[in-house]
């Protein structure tokens, strides 16, 4: 049997609008994007001009210091724009598509057979690497890098999260396949949760796979490497998202690039929250249109309501989002004496509120921080919810300050920005941690590289 | 209540920059996010968050102390009377009437000196004003003596808030807690203020309320007990039931002498999760293990042979243990460290109060040397996780 790993600290949040394991048809989009911030480290040089026409697959920019490293396009059709913001930096490159999502032609190949060279090739030529991410720093991985393992976890545990099941349906082979060509490049350890049932995880073959029993953080790909084999000093550990292995099957069994995901809409703002299938980087319009209730001012997430990002009705789909999550900016707004009232229908881990008394209970949470930001008065907060052997307080007061050396010592290598989402939720100082942490690996990283 | 938010929707533009009021703008801020909750949403990092935040966590002591506070004013008016030997006649609602007044002005200079710093820092340093002295502001006037002249609570308070909070940089950075430094100015400065036998009980009448006592000493329990004098049981000299040192009616600082009180700002504490166990356990354990060592090893000591239960209940180790040493920004942050930190006020409270000759009560000082320490204990704590991550490398090589 699989090794089972309990994880005690943590918390899972009861949202109301979890996502039910239906699908929801929805009209396909006319546009996509590409967004370079979803691919951090990443400094894009665009090899696509308005106009150009492109198949799926085809790169829209490439990265400047690994050009190999390529940024495909999603669909077939033409490149309508390339945005870009102050010092030009590109904010995104925008594709029409012509609706007929045609790929660029690959060839079908037994992976097995293939060398892990071989096997980085063909994932950079059809732009499938871009999905890699490493620690330490969480950014996008090098491919000329040897990383001692590929952690792939298959459930999201955040909540109002897709269940991974959901997306793995009818996609078991190519999941097998993906997981397979991994394994070739580094041993691969699958992280999958107790409550998961689907034989093609329980049995999946040439991967270590390890059971994660928990709340949330459980089923972060961090947390999973820290109770398994932590990241150390002058190691490489890369990570990829569970269904990023599908587009990975799909390639090598269909020798096409097939980018269609199975996207959640959550979200106490949604009407009857399910799943779609659509494409990466997909106009959110047709998937939002008639299925958002407008009794609030609302808040429309590129991802989950923990790490993504703030995004608008006519946004488009991150590359790494697998749910579009959409929550009250403000809900009952210019609140008199907040901090003393009772607050019954707010939710917090603080006993000081009654929500402790009501487990079962889902709550809406508005997007208000509802207080100002303070230097960290309480100690302790961050651990309970924090499940690495690591001082989360001392490592990001570290940061604070710049020292890198104390960084080091402390475990910077191992964690990623979403690794303290949690602590920056139950934070009663209302710091930005996750921001904090991406500073402190982005300065790191300019040191050390 | 729509008034009055757009009332200050209305002024608010004078206090903003270039405003004729930029000048209160500290002022104003502080007393806006007082009245209504900021409607800022997230920017970046997580998109919903807990509905806890400072001002709620600050006005839970605050709450906390309030039991601590009502028994201590009702035990000044009681102590009056006592000293005016009225105490049978007096009816409990003038007694507390009588402590009221005298606590009334305490707070306010306590609170006003306090929070004008604080504004004052605010604005010059241009940030939001933070709540930490919410609860400095009443812990300071609950532990002095009811005697304590209102200009030496002022400059006391005026000396804590800058040097012992404001040059670290506000709340959350201070070393050491500022309601005790206030405490130690007064007790290093004005010694007179805070020891000896005269102090204890308010003597002057006001409003009517009370009575004026010429030239009335009264020693407190563990002054008696450090003289030699016992305390409780059938000697003459014995004046303190059990009963009235655990409802704390007995001279003292204010805040500190009713055990019962304190108790239930303690449940409120632990059960908000505001306190920390550990560090308040550690302090009774460290409290009650040193005083039996001195039971049996100095027998000529008085203090060494006060039972240790009553070590515990008298002075100010109760309010100590549960106001004091639990403040998170001074005491240890590291779970293990918090036992060895409480340990530590317990065990050093303990030990100043019976060797050291000169003053009977140990508590201040020994949380303030732990304030010291703790620092340094969470750097040995942290350390140990610093040295099993190198470990884990050099093994791995």
């Amino acid at each position: 049997m699989h090794r089972v790993v309990k994880i005690s600290k943590g918390l899972n949040i009861n949202l109301k609008g979890a996502p039910v394991a239906e699908m929801t048809s929805v009209e396909t989009a006319k546009q996509y994007a590409l967004m370079p911030a979803d691919f951090t480290r990443v400094t894009p040089k665009v090899v696509v001009k308005p106009e150009d026409t492109v198949k799926a697959g085809d790169p829209l920019f490439v990265d400047k210091s690994i050009p190999e490293l390529q940024f495909v396009s999603p669909v077939s059709g033409k490149v309508v724009a390339v945005n870009r913001g102050e010092r030009r930096r590109v904010l995104s490159v925008v594709v029409e598509s012509d609706g007929k999502f045609e790929s660029v032609e690959y060839k079908a190949k037994d992976v097995l057979s293939l060398s892990s060279d071989e096997i980085k090739a063909d994932l950079l030529k059809a732009g499938l690497f871009a999905f890699m991410r490493q620690r330490p720093y969480d950014v996008i991985a090098d491919p000329k890098d040897a990383p001692r393992a590929i952690y792939v976890s298959a459930f999201d545990s955040k909540p109002l999260a897709v269940s991974f099941e959901v997306a793995l349906k009818g996609n078991e082979e190519d999941f097998q396949t993906g997981l397979d060509a991994l394994s070739r490049i580094a041993p691969v350890h699958l992280g999958i949760c107790a409550c998961q049932k689907s034989t093609a995880l329980l049995v999946a073959k040439n991967v270590v796979t390890t059971i994660f029993k928990g709340p949330h953080p459980a089923g972060n790909v961090g947390v999973q490497i820290n109770k398994t084999a932590p990241v150390n000093k002058g190691e490489i550990v890369w990570t990829i998202g569970a269904e990023e292995v599908i587009f990975i099957g799909r390639l090598f069994n269909k020798g096409k690039v097939d980018f269609t995901r199975t996207v959640a809409l959550a979200g106490s703002e949604v009407k009857n929250p399910s799943y779609s299938k659509v494409v990466l980087g997909a106009q959110l319009t047709n998937l939002l249109k008639g299925r958002l209730e407008e009794k609030h001012e609302l808040r429309i997430i590129d991802g989950n309501v923990l790490t993504g990002k703030k995004t608008t009705a006519d946004g488009f789909l991150g590359a790494f989002s697998t749910e579009v999550t959409v929550i009250p900016e403000i809900m009952g707004g210019d609140e008199l004496l907040g901090w003393a009232m009772p607050r019954f229908s707010m939710y917090s881990t603080s006993h000081s509120y009654f929500s402790w008394l009501f487990p079962k209970r889902k709550y809406t949470i508005d997007a208000r921080i509802k207080g100002g930001e303070r230097h960290m008065i309480m100690s302790n907060e961050y651990d309970k919810v924090f499940p690495m052997d690591i001082y989360p307080e001392y490592l990001i007061k570290a940061i604070i300050t710049g020292n890198i050396d104390k960084m080091e010592q402390l475990g910077i290598y191992e964690v990623a920005p979403e690794d303290f989402a949690l602590c920056e939720f139950v934070d009663s100082s209302k710091l930005e941690l996750q921001r904090i942490v991406r500073e402190g690996l982005d300065k790191l990283r300019a040191e050390m590289c | 209540m729509k008034f009055l938010r757009n009332y200050l929707n209305k002024i608010k533009p004078n206090f903003e920059e270039g405003g004729k009021l930029h000048a209160f703008r500290s002022v104003f801020d502080g007393f806006e996010t007082f009245l209504f909750v900021p409607n800022d949403t997230s920017k970046s990092g997580v998109n919903i968050h807990d509905a806890i935040d400072s001002k709620r966590i600050m006005s839970l002591v605050v709450i906390a102390l309030v039991p601590a506070l009502l028994v201590g004013m009702y035990n000044i008016g009681l102590q009056n009377a006592i000293a005016a030997g009225t105490a049978a006649t007096t009816g409990w609602f003038e007694m507390f009437v009588f402590g009221l007044l005298v606590m009334l002005p305490k707070i306010v200079v306590s609170y006003v000196v306090g929070l004008g710093i604080e504004f004052v820092v605010a604005q010059w340093k241009n940030e939001e004003i933070h709540e930490g002295f919410l609860v400095s502001g009443i812990l300071i006037p609950m532990v002095v003596p009811a005697g304590c002249p209102l200009w030496v609570l002022a400059v006391a308070t005026a000396f804590a808030v800058i040097f012992a909070k404001e040059v670290f940089g506000g709340t959350g950075m201070n070393i050491v807690n500022v309601a005790l430094v206030a405490r130690a100015f007064i007790f290093f400065a004005y010694p007179a203020v805070i020891s000896g036998d005269s102090v204890w009980v308010a003597t002057e009448e006001i409003l009517g309320f009370g009575a004026t006592v010429d030239g009335y000493t009264c020693a407190t329990a563990l002054q008696q007990a450090a003289n030699g004098l016992a305390i409780t049981g059938a000697d003459p000299s014995a004046t303190l039931s059990v009963c009235d040192m655990l409802f704390g009616f007995m001279p003292g600082s204010i805040g500190e002498t009713s055990v019962v009180a304190i108790a239930i700002g303690a449940v409120i504490l632990l059960w908000t999760g505001v306190a920390s166990w550990k560090t308040m356990f550690s302090v009774f354990a460290g409290g009650v293990l040193m005083s039996l060592l001195f039971q049996n090893t100095l027998p000529d000591n008085p203090m060494a042979q006060l039972p240790c239960w009553q070590h515990l209940i008298l002075g100010g180790f109760c309010f100590g243990a549960v106001f004091m040493a639990t403040d998170p920004v001074t005491s240890a942050r590291t779970e293990v460290g918090k036992y060895i930190y409480g340990f530590g006020i317990g065990a050093m409270a303990i030990l100043i109060r019976v060797l050291n000759p000169g003053y009977p009560e140990g508590m201040m000082l020994a949380i303030l040397l732990m304030n010291v320490t703790a620092p340094f204990i969470d750097y040995c704590v942290v350390q140990s996780n610093i040295t099993a991550r190198a470990k884990r490398l050099t093994k791995k090589n």
